[in-house]
């Protein structure tokens, strides 16, 4: 936006047009205190048919008073669904593109609904999805995984595995974040997009089961010494490659995953078999693994020298950016949504760093003036999600409402000013500057980037 | 199994070079040694140093055939097209190739950044065709088919002259003159392969009270573009302490869902079954946008049967001589598609 600044209260805004409307939300509110939920929805009925007042004189709550059909009937038998689905009324919580993002289907994206999600953990059918040249659904009975040296010194025996032997090894089963490079890239320059969806939502949180590659590497007798370097393959069209570090290799981090929350990998997450690097982008986290070859120089393949490179005011490209530097989000309010009535909230939302662990998050409600820490949640892990939480009494005046991520490496999550003063505005990638929410009079909170 | 060579290996080497395999007996039936055939046939990759690059070559003319049959419906003709994928040649000069930096990656008026501005390396372009290109048929080039095109792009973007002939033992020359071979660094604190340790380089401080004068708002979405992507009140759950705020245009209950729904369902038909990887609604990708398919054969009367058969048999010619495969989908699929290209494909 090449707007002027301009304050905060010069901006504020009406109330939104549609569901609640403006006049409406007041009484909604008193209705809401009043545990009276029958007013509620009746309002919600006014609003859609053009406003009225309802007038409403009875003992109670209909939904108390008159027993449901649930409370009267017969339920439905087991296994219906074999394999269960959300709720019918969670139907909006869904994986969505980002309009006009990218040309193809294939080579694209779709964004997790952080503004729905509880806890840390990524129901796996909302997982964000990338794809560099579309997803497979692969035989896992046919699937391979190659390991193999850049020169014969480097590697004892290049082996071959299949998913039934990778299986039988001894597994670990860990947590962690996966977050493209490019999440929040869209926002390098101004705002460009409306919801904590299209802001992070290339972000997800799971637990992964698998083998450590270190494993994988011993019993081929890899020089590590040499080889410093590795590179791992994917089995699709893409042929995704990307270098891995064997400092993250010998650390017992690094493995191939076939398990995601308690079952199998879903195919556009890289079933039978990807790689997880815990700490670092998901571009990385090469999908449909099909090789890894130790090597004593990095690769410079397509996705670490065309893209996923940052570009610096001075004209380089910083290569092989990897970590995912300390960040956060308020998912609880966020952009696009509305606040149905003023008093107390619990500000809540997510944390996290490629670096280790998170340390602490703080949260402000005046843009950045002053700030309060938050709460941390159980359990806090290793280059994982963390749920924060503070409590807020909402006094129906504009807020901007921001967290700040610590790491215990004693990084601290930079503002936008500070981001850009040393990275300009133009990486594309590794933006994880401080978000911030303007909560207006109406209760619509609205993305928004302070000067 | 390699367990005992490579335990051998650690003894000869006295464990200083290879990891200690002393548990490796104990997985033994797991995994087997890879044969030289199956190495070969996936260990493809190239390297800066031009490790792995396999015996042939290919000349900017031939290159040019296999850049207009293959390379050209997504690129453009010069490589210059932005349609579908990021522009490949374009925003290099003489002085570029002389210096090893793109200029232009400073100018921030000129708009883009194409793969020459950026290749620091030119196996990567190799590489990357070999394996990915073309789109929907990745891996199908021959050895001197990648070694052509590779020299037809570098000779658009200037890099090499018309008569030149890429091969293993010329890589060197074009990787001399690539434009912006200087162009990358690795001195950075997201690189944890990097010989030396570096520290953030953006370094704030944990303030908590008076740490920011009055915030001013530089940017937020116009209210002309609440709904650019989408009514928000849909994309947020229906109970809970917020709604989604409703960003359509329209007033509430104008259009049921179910309506809007059933207009989509061919266009989802489209993606599941693949058709999206080459085709639009409007205008050309690969093959012609469906849109384009409809108005060619609004005059027939038999026009669903037809782009039925045509859907399920694919062909060449009508478009351009870049074929369409048949295609295996249910019936009722095909169908469906056919009457919805039929009817001006309305999404």
């Amino acid at each position: 936006m090449p707007n002027t600044p301009a304050p905060i209260l010069s901006r504020r805004r009406k109330a939104p047009e549609g569901f609640v409307r403006g006049a409406d939300v007041a009484r909604v509110a008193a209705e809401l205190r009043n545990g009276r939920r029958d007013l509620l929805r009746s309002a919600f009925a006014a609003a859609l048919a053009g406003g009225g007042a309802a007038a409403h004189a009875q003992a109670g709550d209909p939904y108390i008073l008159q027993l449901p059909a649930h409370g009267k009937g017969l339920g439905n038998p087991v296994v219906t669904d074999g394999y269960g689905h959300p709720s019918q009324h969670e139907r909006n919580v869904q994986r969505r593109q980002s309009p006009g993002l990218t040309q193809t289907r294939q080579a694209s994206v779709s964004f997790a609904p952080l503004q729905s999600l509880f806890g840390i953990v990524t129901p796996t059918g909302l997982h964000f999805e990338r794809h560099h040249q579309g997803w497979w659904d692969i035989d896992p009975t046919q699937h391979r995984l190659m390991v193999n040296g850049s020169d014969d010194r480097l590697l004892k025996t290049p082996m071959v595995f299949t998913m039934d032997q990778l299986m039988r090894l001894p597994s670990v089963s860990r947590f962690h974040f996966i977050e493209c490079g490019a999440n929040t890239g869209m926002e390098w320059g101004n705002v460009a997009v409306p919801t904590v969806q299209y802001t992070h939502g290339m972000l997800s949180c799971c637990e992964f089961t698998g083998v450590p590659v270190r494993l994988l590497l011993e019993m081929c007798g890899a020089d590590v010494k040499r080889g410093r370097f590795l590179l791992a393959e994917g089995a699709d069209g893409s042929g995704m490659t990307r270098t891995i570090p064997m400092e993250l290799v010998e650390r017992g981090e690094v493995l191939v995953a076939y398990g995601c929350n308690g079952e199998m990998l879903r195919p556009e997450n890289g079933y039978p078999l990807r790689l997880v690097v815990p700490g670092v982008q998901g571009v990385s986290w090469v999908k449909y693994l099909r090789r890894l070859e130790v090597g004593d120089q990095p690769y410079a393949t397509k996705d670490e020298t065309l893209h996923y490179v940052d570009l610096m005011p001075d004209g380089q490209h910083r290569q092989y950016g990897s970590i995912q530097e300390c960040k956060s989000v308020v998912t609880t309010p966020s952009g696009g949504q509305v606040l149905l009535d003023k008093g107390y909230h619990s500000i809540s939302g997510l944390a996290w760093s490629g670096r280790g662990k998170v340390k602490r998050v703080d949260v402000s409600t005046d843009g950045g003036q002053n700030w309060r820490p938050a709460r941390l949640q159980e359990p806090v892990l290793h280059k994982c999600l963390t749920r924060f939480s503070a409590d807020w009494a909402w006094d129906g005046k504009s807020a901007i409402v921001q967290s700040r991520a610590i790491d215990d490496s004693g990084y601290v999550q930079p503002t936008y000013r500070q981001l850009r003063a040393v990275r300009g505005s133009r990486s594309i990638y590794h933006n994880n500057a401080i978000q911030s929410w303007l909560v207006s009079e109406s209760g619509e909170v609205r993305n928004v980037q302070l000067a | 199994m390699c367990s005992w060579r490579s335990a051998l290996a650690a003894t000869l080497l006295g464990g200083a070079s290879a990891i200690a395999a002393a548990q490796g007996a104990s997985y033994a039936g797991i995994g087997r040694a890879a044969t030289p055939a199956e190495l070969a046939a996936w260990d493809t990759d190239v390297r800066a140093d031009f490790k792995g690059l396999p015996k042939g070559s290919g000349s900017v003319a031939q290159g040019q055939q296999v850049w207009e049959s293959q390379c050209a419906s997504c690129h453009g003709t010069f490589g210059e097209s932005n349609q579908v994928f990021q522009p490949i040649v374009g925003g290099t000069s003489e002085a570029d190739v002389k210096s090893g930096h793109s200029a232009r990656l400073t100018d921030r008026s000129y708009p883009g950044r194409t793969t020459l501005m950026k290749l620091p390396t030119v196996s990567t372009l190799w590489d990357y065709v070999q394996r990915a290109m073309p789109w929907n048929a990745p891996k199908s080039l021959s050895p001197d088919q990648v070694y052509a095109v590779v020299a037809y792009m570098l000779n658009l973007g200037g890099v090499v002259p018309d008569d030149f002939v890429l091969s293993e033992a010329t890589m060197a020359r074009a990787q001399a003159r690539l434009p912006n071979r200087n162009g990358m660094t690795t001195a950075h604190a997201l690189w944890p392969g990097a010989r030396v340790a570096m520290r953030a380089d953006v370094q704030a401080a944990p303030c908590m009270q008076r740490c920011a004068s009055e915030p001013r708002i530089a940017s937020t979405i116009p209210d002309h573009a609440r709904d650019a992507h989408g009514n928000l009140a849909e994309q947020n759950r229906l109970v809970g302490a917020q709604r989604g705020a409703d960003t359509s245009r329209a007033a509430a209950g104008a259009a049921p869902a179910t309506e809007s729904n059933d207009a989509r369902a061919p266009w989802a038909l489209a993606g599941k079954h693949g058709c999206t990887a080459c085709h639009g609604i409007e205008g050309p990708l690969v093959g012609p946008g469906f849109r384009d398919v409809g108005r060619k054969h609004a005059a027939r009367t038999d026009a669903v049967a037809y782009l039925n058969d045509k859907i399920r048999a694919g062909g060449a010619g009508t478009w351009g001589n870049v074929p369409m495969p048949p295609q295996s989908l249910p019936e009722s699929d095909a169908l469906a598609l056919a009457r919805w290209i039929a009817q001006g494909a309305v999404q």
